[in-house]
């Protein structure tokens, strides 16, 4: 930071939209964050030619006119870290929502500042270096309990390498204080506070990528047994208005099995934000026994905030969960919607005048889009330890088509892709990741993961998906001719179908029991599916009626599975099981007679 | 307008809407114009960009007659405001908040900027009050709760306009007399469109809660942009600032749409999807997100714009974009008004998302969300079946499909369908519910509970089933 940035003032030429135009900006540097106009509006510089900048600027720019003065600020658009991040919300560009409600009200007004993190909240200190020890990028330096939960770790920051000279002892400081004093290498002393900053357009240093191995368990059947996506992996949904995205999106930040949840409501609705916070507190993950909203940091930027500030909201939300990812924790970032965030690039793009390439976005818009979805990933961090990033982005493809220009280019760049359907949706079946035409390329890498947990979990799930695939083929079929046209077998087949989507698809996030599916409880429902397969493939194939089948003592009890039995009750499970088992036996009995 | 500001005759070009000046200075983006017409008319204008000497203005009261020589421009230096005050409700005024009903200016009024400003999601209240509108298509299957915006996606010559009034008409908050207000923005529509709804409010006796913006399909189709904000402005006030509760009617945002698409290809601006400008989201959710209640007021804006799909295309990027944007949708379906069903609403397209939070128990009743949900899933097994019959014809199908034909038809006429003035509890809505579901078999409900089975399937009494 340079301390005489007050000497480099421009002035507006230009205001267009979020765009304005200033000249006398030759210090201006790309990307560099300067204060616009009167109220101090902030924005940032995206072109500089012959020493006229243009600005996108993070605020509504009203009442903005030419001869106004530009300050410039010589330093990135950048995010404050540290702890008291988690359980917070921010806007796009990292202001605190609930302490800009404190200050201005119920509306944003413009030009409104407040610290992203309280710089009068004290924090117990616990140093973890002594004098002498040498601290290079990412070696801790003490850590914060943030949270019962989360352990805050202070890493040394990417640009400090030297030896320790003094730190203070254990105790409660503020964010500010310097903890400690580093001697550099390369000459000088430099402080290490709580507080650190990162450009958000940066990705922050790792020693190196890891290969992915372990799921991220998401307690969604359809997506664990499906089509998982990887601790460390990316991930989107794309789907037409209605179809679930955001339902989708909130379950995941509930019952995902990562340490910290970082929920981008980008250009969404400001309803959405507002359940969320009114829900997580409230909720208990079932993994640390504490409120889910310990663990989360939300970055709302809703649709009807300044567009620009949206554009910047998922770089802002990245770089928070890379701060977290370089600690050790396996962190999600929920992005809901990139297709917002698009269109906040063509937005920006046109107001700029520049060519458009497909349906007027931008054509940087994949390298854009390539360059957000590569941060996420599986790292050994600087201090040597695992961590990882997964994203899962929402995609808003317009009329639910997916072969716009968003969604093609999104499924570049991620390895799982939950495509949701609107005739699911229609029927109320969610989540409604449709099972035709959605992939994950995680399955092989994490398939070793399940069989440890559960040996018969591959063969289990390619049953399953056989059926489905057989069904679709039938009820190609079926249409024309009537279902009981077709001979047993296959009307069998699709009552297994059926089975399996009611009983194991479909899956109520309202319903106490169902939300959430543990992985011991899925391999036990994808067992029971198979067996009850086999078995009755069997009856039918030695004479047997599919009315009897139908007819099953249990059947009922099987189909509500989900719900009735709890996750881990393994007796209510070995009582199903046997309920259905002797049905199946007096079944068969009849043929061995 | 407080502030007279200088008066330019630099006008250089006009272009549809737009007004070019010339060698101004010290104008600020968004402020307010005024443009003297050659014959001494006022027009208001809006500044769209500017630089160090020159502007854009777009003009809402229309660019005809104006001529480069004899047109004037004055800037205001402020940007539009308009006057808010408890006293407009029972008034008419214009697109741009002036008296259309031929009476003075309300007195004690404040003047608001009619973009407001963004509601900060942390500052809201998450809405789940349950609003009684005594249509089963919305209260059973598409709940609408207070502080929601929920969207009527219509077809030109389907009754979404009869619909909006009933709704007006009817809605109540279970339990609770309350201190309502119900605010009317027109764009772009005939003026018997606007009667209709006059007298609608002035026969149910709730004329004097009604603030009407009305910019009619004469009057230029600029104004049609400034219309639902003058309109989402003054009910920020009442429903924020007065605590009332406000229902916002919006009708028709296709014409809204359409007039964005005007300046913007007026500007040259590089359309997206069907010539609409790309920024078209953002602008519609400028507009929609002006709904919902706060933590620390007592009031509500709870929002129905009405829209009609051109061609009845949902994928159309109006409908498309306000699905997105909007807590949910009520679709019209031509089919089922050609078969005589009021209100037409379609059973699958339609969806309240903030349904969930507001039903159940101590809300409306306990066993609503999963009658929902089983109606749900067997219309949607209907609309299968009655494809495959279209086939192998009806006398081939199964029996229990039989019975889902039997169940799609009565859904339809006796659940769905009711009369204009037919106002029914949520009590009488959810017994009809079960009524048709009884025509399916037990095992075929799987939504619903076993203790609802055995409470409500099998131990009321069987209603006659209308054949």
């Amino acid at each position: 930071m340079s301390s005489d940035h007050r000497e480099h003032i421009g002035e507006i030429i230009r205001v267009n939209g979020p765009i304005v135009e200033a000249r006398h900006m030759e210090h201006a540097g790309m990307l560099e964050v300067v204060e616009v106009g009167a109220m101090r509006l902030i924005g940032e510089v995206i072109k500089v030619h012959r020493g006229a900048a243009t600005i996108q600027v993070y605020e509504n720019t009203s009442g903005l006119s030419p001869g106004e003065e530009v300050i410039c600020t010589a330093r990135p658009l950048s995010v404050r870290l540290g702890p008291g991040l988690l359980g917070t919300i921010y806007d796009g560009i990292q202001r605190p929502l609930d302490r800009i409600a404190a200050i201005s009200g119920a509306m944003i007004n413009r030009g409104e500042k407040a610290d992203p993190l309280d710089p009068a909240r004290t924090w117990h200190f616990q140093p973890q270096c002594k004098p002498g020890d040498r601290v290079t990028t990412g070696t801790p330096f003490g850590e914060v309990q943030e949270t019962l939960s989360i352990n805050h770790r202070l890493l040394t920051p990417p640009d400090v390498s030297g030896t320790i000279v003094s730190i203070v002892p254990e105790g409660d400081y503020t964010g500010e204080h310097h903890l400690a004093i580093v001697k550099l290498d390369k000459g000088g002393e430099r402080p290490l506070t709580m507080f650190q900053h990162w450009p958000v357009r940066l990705p922050r240093p790792v020693r190196q990528r890891l290969s992915l191995r372990q799921p991220l368990l998401t307690g969604l059947r359809v997506i664990d047994a499906f089509f998982p996506i990887a601790k460390g992996g990316a991930a989107a949904i794309p789907g037409g208005f209605g179809t679930g995205k955001t339902m989708t999106q909130q379950a995941l930040a509930k019952w995902c099995d990562a340490h910290i949840i970082v929920y981008i409501g980008c250009g969404e609705r400001g309803n959405e934000m507002t359940e969320v916070l009114r829900e997580f507190p409230e909720l208990v993950d079932p993994r640390s026994g504490r409120s889910l909203m310990e663990r989360t940091i939300l970055i709302a930027n809703t649709s009807n905030m300044p567009v620009a500030a949206r554009e910047v909201s998922i770089y802002t939300g990245i770089t928070l969960a890379e701060y977290y990812r370089d600690m050790g924790y396996d962190v999600a970032v929920m992005a809901d919607s990139t297709s917002r965030w698009a269109e906040a690039l063509r937005e920006l793009s046109g107001r700029l005048e520049e060519m458009p390439a497909d349906e007027g976005f931008p054509a940087y818009l994949p390298a854009r889009l390539a360059g957000f979805y590569e941060r996420a990933g599986k790292v050994e961090t600087m201090e040597g330890k695992e961590g990882s990033v997964s994203v899962i982005g929402a995609v808003s493809p317009p009329g639910g088509d997916f072969s716009e220009p968003v969604t093609q280019h999104t499924s570049r760049f991620i390895r799982c892709f939950w495509a949701l359907d609107r005739d699911l949706a229609n029927a109320r079946h969610y989540p409604a990741i449709s099972w035709k035409n959605s992939y994950s390329e995680y399955l092989v890498d994490i398939t070793d993961w399940w069989k440890n947990q559960d040996l018969d979990w591959a063969t289990n799930r390619q049953v399953i998906m056989e059926i489905l695939q057989e069904e679709t083929a039938l009820q190609q079929i079926a249409k024309l001719v009537g279902p009981d046209a077709l001979p047993e077998g296959q009307r069998l087949t699709l009552l297994i179908a059926d089975i399996i989507k009611n009983a194991f698809l479909q899956q109520n996030s309202f319903d106490e029991v169902d939300m959430y599916c543990s992985p011991g409880k899925q391999s036990w429902m994808m067992a029971m599916l198979v067996k009850f397969t086999l078995r009755t493939r069997d009856i039918i194939r030695r004479g047997g009626a599919l009315a009897d089948i139908q007819k099953l003592p249990g059947l009922d009890r099987f189909l509500r599975m989900k719900s009735e039995i709890p996750n881990g009750d393994t007796q209510a499970m070995a009582a199903l099981e046997q309920l259905l088992s002797n049905g199946l036996d007096a079944l068969e009995r009849k043929f061995v007679e | 307008m407080k502030m007279p500001g200088l008066e330019y005759s630099g006008v250089k070009n006009i272009d549809g809407p737009l007004v070019f000046v010339d060698n101004i200075r010290n104008v600020a983006y968004d402020e307010l114009v005024v443009i003297t017409a050659p014959n001494g008319e006022e027009r208001m204008g809006q500044v769209l960009d500017v630089t160090a000497t020159s502007a854009v203005v777009q003009v809402f009261g229309g660019t005809d007659a104006l001529s480069p020589a004899g047109t004037r421009a004055r800037f205001l230096g402020e940007s539009l405001r308009i006057p808010v005050s408890r006293e407009m409700l029972g008034r008419v005024f214009d697109g741009l908040g002036r008296p259309k009903d031929g009476l003075p200016m309300p007195l004690n009024a404040d003047y608001l900027d009619v973009n407001g400003l963004p509601v900060n999601p942390y500052a809201r209240e998450y809405p789940r009050d349950f609003i009684q509108t005594g249509i089963s298509a919305i209260d059973l299957m598409n709940t609408l709760v207070r502080g929601q915006k929920l969207p009527i996606f219509s077809g030109n010559g389907l009754p979404h306009n009869r619909i909006a009034a009933q709704i007006a008409r009817q809605a109540r908050l279970l339990n609770e007399e309350v201190d309502f207000a119900i605010v009317f923005a027109a764009m772009g529509v005939k003026h018997d469109v606007a009667h209709f709804f006059i007298d609608s409010f002035q026969s149910s006796g709730v004329l004097n809660n009604v603030a009407m913006f009305l910019s009619l399909a004469d009057d230029p189709s600029v104004e049609r942009l400034i219309t639902p904000r003058s309109a989402l402005t003054l009910a920020e006030y009442l429903a924020f600032t007065e605590g009332m509760h406000v229902l916002v009617l919006i009708t028709d945002m296709s014409n809204y749409c359409e007039a964005l698409r005007e300046i913007s290809t007026a500007r040259g601006e590089i359309p997206s999807r069907k010539g609409y400008p790309g920024y078209l989201y953002s602008d519609l959710a400028s507009i929609y997100e002006r709904a919902g209640r706060l933590r620390d007021g007592s009031g509500s804006i709870t929002q129905m714009p009405i829209l009609t799909m051109p061609s009845d295309d949902i994928s159309h990027p109006i409908p498309d974009l306000t699905g997105y944007i909007t807590e949910g949708q009520i679709v019209l379906e031509r089919d089922m008004f050609q078969r005589g069903i009021y209100p037409p609403v379609a059973g699958l397209p339609s969806l309240s998302r903030l349904m969930k939070d507001g039903i159940g128990k101590d809300r409306t009743r306990a066993d609503h969300p999963r009658v929902a949900s089983q109606l749900f899933a067997a219309y949607s097994k209907v609309k299968d079946i009655r494809s495959l019959a279209s086939v192998i014809g009806e006398e081939e199908l199964s029996p229990v499909d039989k019975l889902y034909i039997q169940f799609g038809h009565e859904f339809e006429n006796r659940v769905i369908g009711q009369g204009e003035f037919e106002n029914r509890t949520i009590e009488q809505t959810l017994e009809l519910g079960w009524d048709v579901l009884k025509i399916l078999p037990r095992a075929e409900l799987l939504r619903v509970s076993e203790e609802e089975l055995q409470q409500y399937y099998d131990q009321a009494p069987q209603v006659e089933t209308l054949r």
